[in-house]
């Protein structure tokens, strides 16, 4: 049995809820249960009761600009979902919550701190055989008012990623180790998506995002073994600014939630242009 | 040629993303596992997709007539995209002669998925075509 998240040592361990605290709540209205995957297909085919869906590439992105959607965009879906400026959403998803965690990190961009993600995402639900409904939930409309999108406390642009290079801040490259040798442009088993180099940002330290997560049920490690991890074998400090990035920053908005909410970095951005834009970049260094 | 299969493809591409979405997970509903006298667990290796991350396998029989029958299992209890594909490809490419499915296209994919295809699934969806039609052409060259 998993060791409860308050006895794992976070340092905000208010970020993450159980599975059962999910099942407990899912009737409560002032909770609200987002369902956020990689695979489109998956909420349709059955859901936590009560879980709304959001769409990363539909919902949360500008569909013209490679951007995420305006302040009046997060107000529209914010309506659509049924939420207030004080419900409290709780993401879950596929990939060990892979997409959950970037929607988190998107929300964190309009200040809806009232935020949680449920560990172990739907892999946990799944094989604890807890109910899973076909029925999608129909919320009325809210006004809701959101602040303008702020995103220099949670996000890196290039410009940025090139100042924090100029004064050897740390970067954190959470793609796989191919990605990060350069023999490999893209993840393993998807495509390539037309990076022109292979490589990582020069300093960057490889810490595949996986490696914080117990796989079997996908749930976070304990504060010890992330800190093993990324304290210890990969000499990071939670005390430095840090940077990390990906490929478009999906797979580092889950290590930029480790980092922060679970070990405390105080100063930690994610890097969503990521290997997409830095291997594309023209003048930009690179190392294999 | 593959008639059912343009046939099934040209009613996707009339549908909307919602009623896309409902007649994937129609068929992913009717996805049959591979019966117990053609293959058990653990599957062989052999028989497994590339690059699938849903962990699909693909088995095939020729008939004496030179028609064809596939099999799929589909190991990843998430792969609900990949179950759709095989129940699609079970009942539009099964009972049709090798010759006729070595001539499959992996376009079916992005027809059929439009934008139900994920990042990491087109790849593996891919791959699964790509297995029935290898299938196919080494049924078709071994009379």
């Amino acid at each position: 049995m998993a060791t409860p998240i308050e006895d794992r040592g976070y340092v905000h361990p208010d970020v993450l809820v159980s599975t059962d605290w999910v099942e407990q709540h899912v009737n409560d209205p002032n909770v609200r249960v987002i369902e956020s995957n990689e695979d489109t297909l998956l909420y349709a085919s059955g859901h936590v009761p009560g879980a709304v869906h959001v769409d990363w590439t539909t919902d949360l992105n500008d569909q013209i600009r490679r951007d995420y959607i305006t302040r009046e965009g997060f107000e529209a879906l914010m309506s659509k979902i049924g939420a207030t400026n004080d419900t409290t959403v709780v993401f879950y998803g596929d990939k060990n919550n892979w997409w959950a965690c970037y929607a988190f990190w998107v929300f964190q961009l309009f200040g809806h701190t009232k935020a949680k993600v449920m560990d172990g995402g739907r892999l946990k639900w799944d094989k604890e055989k807890r109910a899973m409904s076909r029925d999608v939930p129909s919320y009325a409309k809210t006004k809701y008012s959101a602040k303008d999108r702020l995103d220099a406390p949670h996000r890196a642009y290039r410009d940025d990623v090139q100042a924090h290079l100029r004064t050897q801040g740390q970067l954190v490259d959470v793609r796989s180790p191919e990605e990060y040798a350069g023999t490999r442009m893209h993840m393993p088993d998807y495509p390539n998506e037309g990076a022109l180099r292979g490589g990582h940002i020069p300093g960057a330290k490889s810490v595949p995002w996986a490696k914080a997560i117990n796989p079997d049920e996908g749930t976070f490690k304990s504060a010890a073994d992330l800190k093993k991890l990324y304290l210890e074998d990969n000499q990071l400090s939670p005390d430095k600014a840090t940077i990390a990035y990906c490929r478009i920053g999906e797979r580092s908005s889950h290590t930029w939630f480790a980092l922060k909410y679970l070990l405390g970095f105080k100063n930690i951005r994610n890097y969503d242009g990521s290997w997409t834009e830095w291997g594309n970049m023209v003048g930009v260094p690179i190392e294999k | 040629m593959l008639e059912k299969l343009q046939q099934l493809t040209d009613t996707f591409q009339m549908f909307d993303p919602a009623d896309r979405t409902d007649m994937l997970l129609g068929y992913a509903d009717q996805f049959k596992e591979v019966p117990p006298e053609i293959a058990t667990r653990p599957f062989a290796k052999s028989h497994q997709v590339p690059q699938c991350e849903s962990d699909a396998y693909v088995w095939a029989r020729k008939h004496p007539d030179g028609t064809m029958k596939y099999y799929f299992a589909v190991e990843n209890p998430s792969g609900i995209s990949a179950k759709a594909l095989a129940a699609i490809l079970d009942k539009t490419l099964s009972g049709l002669p090798a010759s006729e499915i070595a001539t499959v296209s992996c376009d079916i994919v992005e027809k059929i998925f439009r934008q139900n295809i994920s990042m990491g699934k087109g790849m593996g969806l891919m791959a699964m075509v790509q297995a029935v039609q290898a299938l196919a052409k080494a049924a078709a060259s071994n009379p």
